[in-house]
């Protein structure tokens, strides 16, 4: 290839940081621009939180702020629904599919397996401005005369379908759909890439088992997401088409809605949850795997200790992603679809949980007689561990189908999916910055700046989430805008308050994040090319790597798989992949 | 050689243990609403599964702050080179599909019981539609059966959209938001939407089920304590979701012949058997 010529180009700042086809310049823009869709997106929570501790309070500086959406400063029901359903959007495909995947996927892989560049420069650049304008169209949808959409991320129809179920459901539902569809055709790019990236561009040496589990968890959650996309691209559409072009796909006969009958007929309504959870479950491990990666490659560094059972660990990536695909219909055990159909989705969530435990139980053994180091990446890695596991034991509730009957659609739901799902994959954007912050800005985070925030994110995530288990096993439903409507519900109003104000020290913490980002950039200390002490080829480049990586010298060879740590013989606690063993006792080496 | 813990790993150390009893704290409580059904199984099931995952949850998250704590020491010895064991990954391999498939093995039986069973011939059958923001309960003619429906002739006067032609309209009665029930018998609720997803939910029975426009879902159970019961609607269903409750009459048979014998009897026209329509029962 002509990538050796094509960087010693002098490139101008548009092609450098706007156009850029470097892979690290694309993970940065991806990384930033899902920054500031958290923020919004985190925002979006303060003001759903505010409403579930004091529902319906009148709050004369938000009514100025939001005319619309809270007249006189009382919230509106439908703009309470489309702040809930944004936060879905906004945070599960727009903040965390691009941190994890996009972001880290694109500036981590091609460094990780020794390439120079992603397969497909152009098209990654393409992915990224495609994905802008689905940022922008989300963040539009709020000043629409009618507001952003209002019926759940979920988008279930009819409500989703007919524009007069709720005022979201006017144009807001159709800007939802639109940059939906921006999202997808992005990531379906992104996923070609990724995929051909791994497969073509690895360097000599560089066998699939001795990948690192980062770059083996993005590249399994990119398959997936290669798989399942489809099928919510179709949904989408036949949504597009019931709305404004008068079909019928979710649309049954005999629809009485807004004081008239609709005209539709033939459609069925749980066609949509299908086509929805056969991509909405497989999105949960596009999350989940790369935090999961990243757990795994920052245990291994700090801990100084291989990761206890890597073929384990890769044969479980890839068993969740297999048995992902056929377990949606947990999500539909009430929803209407047969019983017996639901006893099928119930065994396949319950075996699902094995390969899980199996990852759980190789962390766990991997800190056992460790050295650990206790710096921020690790500890945002260790809170990954804590609440992948709270998260993963609500999820043995959730899965027994019976117990389901009871807890679906609760508050118990929402603690859930904000561990295992949220959560771990929140934490590990914050793993991963702080892990790979130095090979990206050649500078080093602020260590105590990194450990507030952790204390306080750490602490706080389990205030604002674990008490929201007892609130939906005492059947508190989602999505109320006001629970004190019912009177079972209106004792547990003091959890609401303190969920609430735990929720504003968590949302607060997060600006300490921001602070250290930007600050560090810029004035950070300057980091050496392994700050980490760390195996994985990454840290073979410079602290930040040139455009094609590795300089004038041959991309680096690789000997060994990446976890060897504490070997006995070697001088060092560390031997990177690049390291021949002829080259072990040359301790200038590496 | 000295050995010394930085102040986090004993932060670190103690935040796990606080964890842990908070989630001790947590699991010892009796949580679920008070029971009034027959579905006491599913209860069961259920704090056998908050046992075994709290047992697991404590041991977890306490060996991971144990972890930190034992093994960070500043200058601690060199981490031992282990990286797989084939025999233990196994047996916790093993050990976990047991305890699972145990635990499923019981809520199989449960769903088999709960969902898959046909309702016994004596059960009482009442209609749940759900509409945008209220409910409207059915019961049948005194022969058991329900007149057909058709949307086209809902109106104000025929909410449901009864059809008059059928003989069956003139013996159906519905009422609004309440609804009555005989305690002891099996209860069968056809569920139906009339425009958007509703969730049918009764927290004290541990009964949900969607209600979707276009199909009639059945779900069947046995109340088995008089009292009024909250009905909650699970699903978002608009802007005025919040406001979707009624409330449950689990009554005397008696009483609740009674009841409906005087919802009958209020016949001029179908448009008079909405009774409650204002918000006042007979």
């Amino acid at each position: 290839m002509t990538q050796t010529a094509h960087a010693e180009h002098k490139l101008s700042f548009f092609r450098r940081y706007i156009w850029s086809q470097d892979h690290k310049v694309i993970g940065i823009q991806y990384l930033i621009t899902s920054f500031l869709v958290a923020l919004v997106a985190g925002l979006i929570a303060m003001l759903i939180r505010l409403n579930m501790a004091w529902p319906a309070h009148t709050w004369p500086v938000l009514g100025n702020l939001f005319p619309n959406g809270m007249p006189g400063g009382v919230m509106r029901p439908e703009f309470y629904a489309s702040l809930f359903t944004m936060h879905g959007t906004l945070m599960v495909f727009f903040f965390l599919s691009i941190a994890l995947i996009a972001g880290f996927g694109n500036f981590v892989i091609p460094l990780q397996i020794g390439a120079r560049d992603m397969a497909f420069p152009f098209l990654n650049a393409l992915s990224f401005w495609t994905v802008v304008p689905g940022v922008i169209v989300m963040f539009a949808s709020f000043f629409l005369p009618y507001g952003a959409a209002g019926a759940g991320w979920v988008s279930y129809p009819p409500l989703s379908a007919v524009k007069e179920a709720i005022p979201g459901s006017m144009m807001g539902q159709t800007y939802w759909i639109i940059g939906m569809v921006f999202f997808i055709a992005s990531f379906t790019m992104g996923g070609i890439n990724f995929v051909t990236t791994v497969m073509n561009c690895r360097t000599k040496g560089m066998t699939l088992m001795r990948m690192p589990l980062t770059t083996w968890a993005i590249f399994v959650a990119v398959l997936l997401g290669i798989f399942a996309f489809p099928s919510l691209v179709a949904g989408v559409i036949m949504l597009m088409f019931d709305r404004h072009f008068g079909t019928s796909f979710f649309l049954p006969a005999g629809l009485y809605i807004g004081e008239k009958l609709l005209p539709n007929q033939g459609g069925v309504p749980l066609l949509w949850q299908h086509l929805f959870w056969f991509l909405g479950h497989p999105e949960v491990y596009i999350l989940m795997l790369p935090a999961m990666g990243f757990t795994s490659d920052i245990f291994a560094t700090f801990a100084r200790k291989p990761i206890f059972g890597y073929k384990a660990m890769v044969g479980a990536i890839i068993a969740i992603a297999v048995l992902s695909f056929m377990v949606w219909g947990h999500h539909m055990f009430v929803s209407g679809m047969s019983p017996y159909l639901g006893a099928f989705f119930f065994v396949n969530t319950i075996i699902i949980a094995i390969p899980s435990a199996i990852k759980t139980f190789n962390w766990l053994t991997t800190l056992w007689r460790a050295r650990i180091h206790l710096a921020t990446p690790m500890l945002f890695a260790l809170g990954i561990l804590s609440i992948f596991v709270t998260g993963g034991l609500s999820g043995i509730f959730l899965g027994n189908s019976p117990l389901d009957i009871h807890l679906h659609d609760t508050y118990f739901v929402i603690a859930h999916f904000h561990f295992i799902m949220a959560g771990a994959a929140l934490f590990g954007v914050f793993a991963g910055t702080a892990y790979w912050f130095p090979k990206m800005f050649g500078r080093m985070m602020n260590e105590t700046l990194g450990k507030i925030h952790f204390w306080i994110t750490f602490i706080a995530y389990y205030c604002v989430f674990f008490p929201m288990h007892y609130l939906g096993m005492h059947g508190m439903m989602r999505r109320l805008y006001d629970p004190t409507r019912y009177a079972y519900l209106k004792p547990l109003q003091p959890i609401n308050v303190f969920i609430t104000i735990s929720a504003f020290v968590l949302g607060a913490a997060q600006l300490i994040f921001m602070v250290n980002f930007f600050w560090s950039m810029f004035k950070g200390k300057k980091a050496d090319a392994n700050p980490w002490k760390s195996n994985t080829l990454e840290w073979v480049a410079a602290s930040p790597p040139p455009h094609d990586n590795w300089g004038p010298e041959p991309s680096p060879v690789v000997y060994r798989y990446p976890y060897d740590y504490s070997v006995s013989g070697a001088p060092k606690d560390y031997l990177p992949q690049n390291i021949p063993d002829s080259e072990i006792q040359n301790t200038s080496a590496y | 050689m000295e050995k010394k813990r930085s102040f986090e790993a004993f932060a670190l150390g103690a935040t796990f243990l606080l964890i842990v009893i908070l989630g001790t704290v947590f699991f010892f409580k009796p949580w679920l609403p008070e029971l009034a059904s027959d579905r006491g199984e599913i209860d069961k099931l259920f704090y056998v599964t908050l046992w075994i995952t709290g047992i697991v949850f404590i041991i977890v998250q306490g060996l991971i702050g144990y972890f930190i704590w034992r093994y960070s020491k500043e200058k601690s010895e060199k981490a031992l080179h282990y990286s797989h064991d084939t025999r233990l990954e196994v047996t916790w391999t093993v050990l976990t599909a047991v305890f699972l498939f145990a635990l499923a093995g019981w809520g199989m039986k449960i769903w088999n019981g709960t969902m898959l069973q046909p309702p016994p011939p004596n059960a009482v059958a009442v209609e749940a539609i759900g509409q945008q923001f209220a409910w409207t309960f059915r019961y049948p003619s005194p022969n058991g059966m329900f007149a057909r429906i058709d949307p086209k002739l809902i109106s104000y006067q025929n909410p449901a959209g009864l059809d008059p032609k059928d003989e069956n309209s003139k013996g159906n009665v519905l009422s609004k938001n309440d609804l009555y029930i005989p305690v002891n018998v099996p209860v069968l609720v056809r569920i139906r939407a009339m425009d958007v997803l509703h969730s049918f939910f009764l927290p004290n029975f541990r009964v949900k089920q969607d209600a979707v426009p276009g199909m009639t879902v059945s779900t069947w159970f046995t109340p088995t304590k008089v009292g009024d019961y909250e009905i909650a609607c699970a699903q978002l269903c608009g802007l005025g979701h919040y406001t979707m409750g009624g409330m449950l009459h689990v009554m005397k048979m008696e009483d609740y012949q009674k009841k409906i014998e005087s919802m009958r009897k209020i016949k001029v026209g179908i448009d008079m058997k909405f009774v409650g329509l204002k918000g006042n029962s007979p």
